[in-house]
């Protein structure tokens, strides 16, 4: 169970403008602007789901990963995951998570992956067994076996990914935290890490909450989704529900053989061909099984496909929504 | 307690694999130490009355702290240490079950002893097998060796302690350049790694004596040829240790403090 409650940090950061007379002017005189990264953030997550954070960038979406992993202690708020406030009771805190900085790496560069993994094994303090099962578990899973015995340096960035996260999966962690775990991955290791984190979900029923950019993660992971923006929580729902709601407009694609089909209050045409043609219908005013059985009533539909609003396109649409 | 063994052998294991490294070390270190000999004997030579050591404890002494350099160096500041903090890549450092003062100055014992390993025997066999006054002699009987060993041992920790200061000051300053130069030149100094104490004028040692750079390397190198012996190395051995707790502690109390303010840097 994690439960965040009012939880608020500010930054302070150095500004100045470009140039040398500015520098100069800097060291004499050094400018400071606070900023609100987040400004009360409450939200609730049950144990087993799946959660996905997003926002668009300087949002405060790593803010909160550090702050609910015990890395940054908040300016005020609480925050309780099973049982821990994260920043005062930072080392049984963490010895019950897993994280992922999608970009930055816990593996020793000059070493080998394996002895990395054994390094981590000694300070979570994890049973042989358990270590033996977890790492075959997942050099299976994510097919690193071949690359244990490379040093992390040598390693291409997809396969430091996959190890970085069997790296912080190998103590059974109750919670697992991903920052943009799938940030410069090839299609096939994207698609290999979100099997793999589904998989973990229904096995072991690891908490996960998610930051990234990738929408199709979020599609294959997550269906719950909290949106922030400017260090607030916007939005805090399942994300069918959210794309029903953002996704009013429709795009349905018509062959036809005959006349082409006059149109009616809410179609609009976007392309059109003879024998083909794309409309955009407008679900408030009209339904897509009406507007169907209103086009068949004026041509011979020989196919057609409705497509949706995609989860980028409506993560758009809320970004504009909410000005963020 | 297991967790720190672990992370200290893979940073040995770590750290023994710069062997180029080591042979530049050695042939530096080699370079450097003659050339000390030289000035201190061409001193010697024009007034062996205004001396304040024994030439032949002044070589053991010179040598000792080339051999056990990356142990006692004041200088010597791990850049793994530093580039956690300003590249931000502490955040995962924090999300290990341990704490991060105890992590921190074991992976720098590690990478210093790794360091000293592989240079302190070639440095010892020859310079043990120098002629006269210019090599390194052997401890005037046993114990003297090992009361040197403890003290080494101390010296150690509290260096170690001296270091865990430098990075947190990083936290502070960000780029670790600046603290590094001033700081680390002033102890340098202190220590007695340019000149050795007894060198120093007398109002500057009695202050000195007192202050925890003599305890660094000054006091167990002195300690081997017997220079510092009886009522005078008890008292400093019970000042060595009451530096290194004092050190220990404020370093560890001052993290703590200092993780509840930190900034994790570059997102």
């Amino acid at each position: 169970m994690i439960e965040v409650k009012h939880v608020r940090k500010t930054f302070k950061v150095a500004r100045r403008n470009a140039g040398f007379a500015a520098a100069v002017k800097t060291l004499l005189h050094k400018q400071f602007e606070t900023v609100e990264a987040l400004k009360d953030i409450s939200f609730t997550i049950p144990d087993g789901e799946m959660v996905g954070y997003i926002g668009p960038n300087g949002a405060g979406k790593s803010s909160t990963i550090k702050i609910i992993s015990g890395i940054l202690t908040p300016d005020s708020g609480e925050c309780n995951i099973n049982g821990y406030t994260p920043w005062k009771h930072r080392i049984q805190h963490v010895a019950q998570i897993g994280v992922v900085f999608g970009q930055r790496s816990q593996l020793w560069w000059d070493i080998p992956v394996i002895d990395s993994f054994e390094l981590i094994k000694d300070i979570y303090r994890i049973p042989e067994s358990t270590y033996r099962k977890n790492l075959q578990m997942l050099t299976d899973l994510l097919d690193i076996s071949e690359i244990l015995k490379t040093p992390t340096r040598q390693l291409s960035l997809g396969q430091r990914m996959r190890c970085e996260i069997s790296a912080s999966l190998l103590h059974n962690p109750k919670v697992l935290f991903l920052d943009e775990p799938t940030i410069g991955l090839d299609a096939v290791s994207k698609i290999a890490v979100r099997e793999f984190i589904k998989n973990i979900n229904r096995e072991q029923k690891t908490t996960v909450i998610l930051t990234t950019h990738d929408m199709q993660d979020i599609e294959a992971l997550t269906q719950r989704i909290i949106l922030i923006g400017k260090g607030k929580i916007l939005l805090d729902g399942h994300l069918e529900d959210l794309k029903n709601q953002y996704s009013d407009q429709k795009e349905l694609i018509i062959s036809y053989s005959g006349k082409s089909p006059q149109l009616c209050h809410g179609l609009h045409i976007i392309k059109q061909i003879p024998g083909r043609a794309e409309l955009k219908i407008d679900t408030q005013v009209i339904s897509v099984s009406k507007a169907i059985s209103y086009l068949s009533e004026q041509t011979e539909l020989t196919d057609f496909s409705i497509k949706h609003t995609s989860t980028e396109e409506m993560v758009v649409k809320l970004y504009q929504e909410f000005a963020i | 307690m297991k967790s720190y063994v672990s992370f200290f052998r893979i940073q040995l294991t770590a750290g023994l694999q710069y062997r180029a490294a080591a042979l530049a070390g050695i042939s530096t270190q080699f370079a450097w130490g003659f050339m000390e000999i030289l000035l201190f004997s061409a001193f010697y030579r024009a007034d062996p009355n205004a001396f304040p050591m024994n030439f032949s404890d002044l070589s053991s002494y010179i040598w000792l702290q080339q051999g056990l350099l990356a142990l006692t160096a004041s200088w010597f500041i791990d850049t793994n240490i530093l580039n956690t903090i300003t590249s931000g890549n502490l955040a995962y450092e924090l999300c290990r079950p341990i704490n991060l003062y105890h992590m921190w100055i074991i992976k720098n014992m590690a990478s210093r002893i790794s360091k000293a390993v592989l240079r302190c025997f070639p440095i010892f066999i020859i310079a043990a097998m120098l002629p006269a006054p210019y090599r390194l002699s052997f401890s005037p009987n046993l114990f003297t060796f090992f009361i040197f060993l403890f003290s080494l041992l101390l010296g150690f920790l509290l260096i170690n302690a001296y270091s865990m200061l430098v990075y947190i000051l990083t936290f502070y300053t960000l780029s670790p350049v600046g603290v590094r130069i001033i700081w680390l030149a002033a102890s340098e100094f202190l220590t007695g790694a340019l000149i050795p104490i007894p060198f120093f004028p007398e109002s500057m040692q009695t202050v000195l004596k007192f202050l925890p750079f003599a305890a660094m390397q000054n006091l167990p190198f002195r300690i081997y040829s017997g220079d510092i012996a009886g009522t005078e190395m008890i008292n400093s051995l019970i000042l060595q240790i009451v530096w290194t707790i004092v050190l220990l502690l404020c370093g560890s109390v001052w993290t703590n403090r200092m993780l509840k303010k930190a900034v994790i840097q570059g997102g």
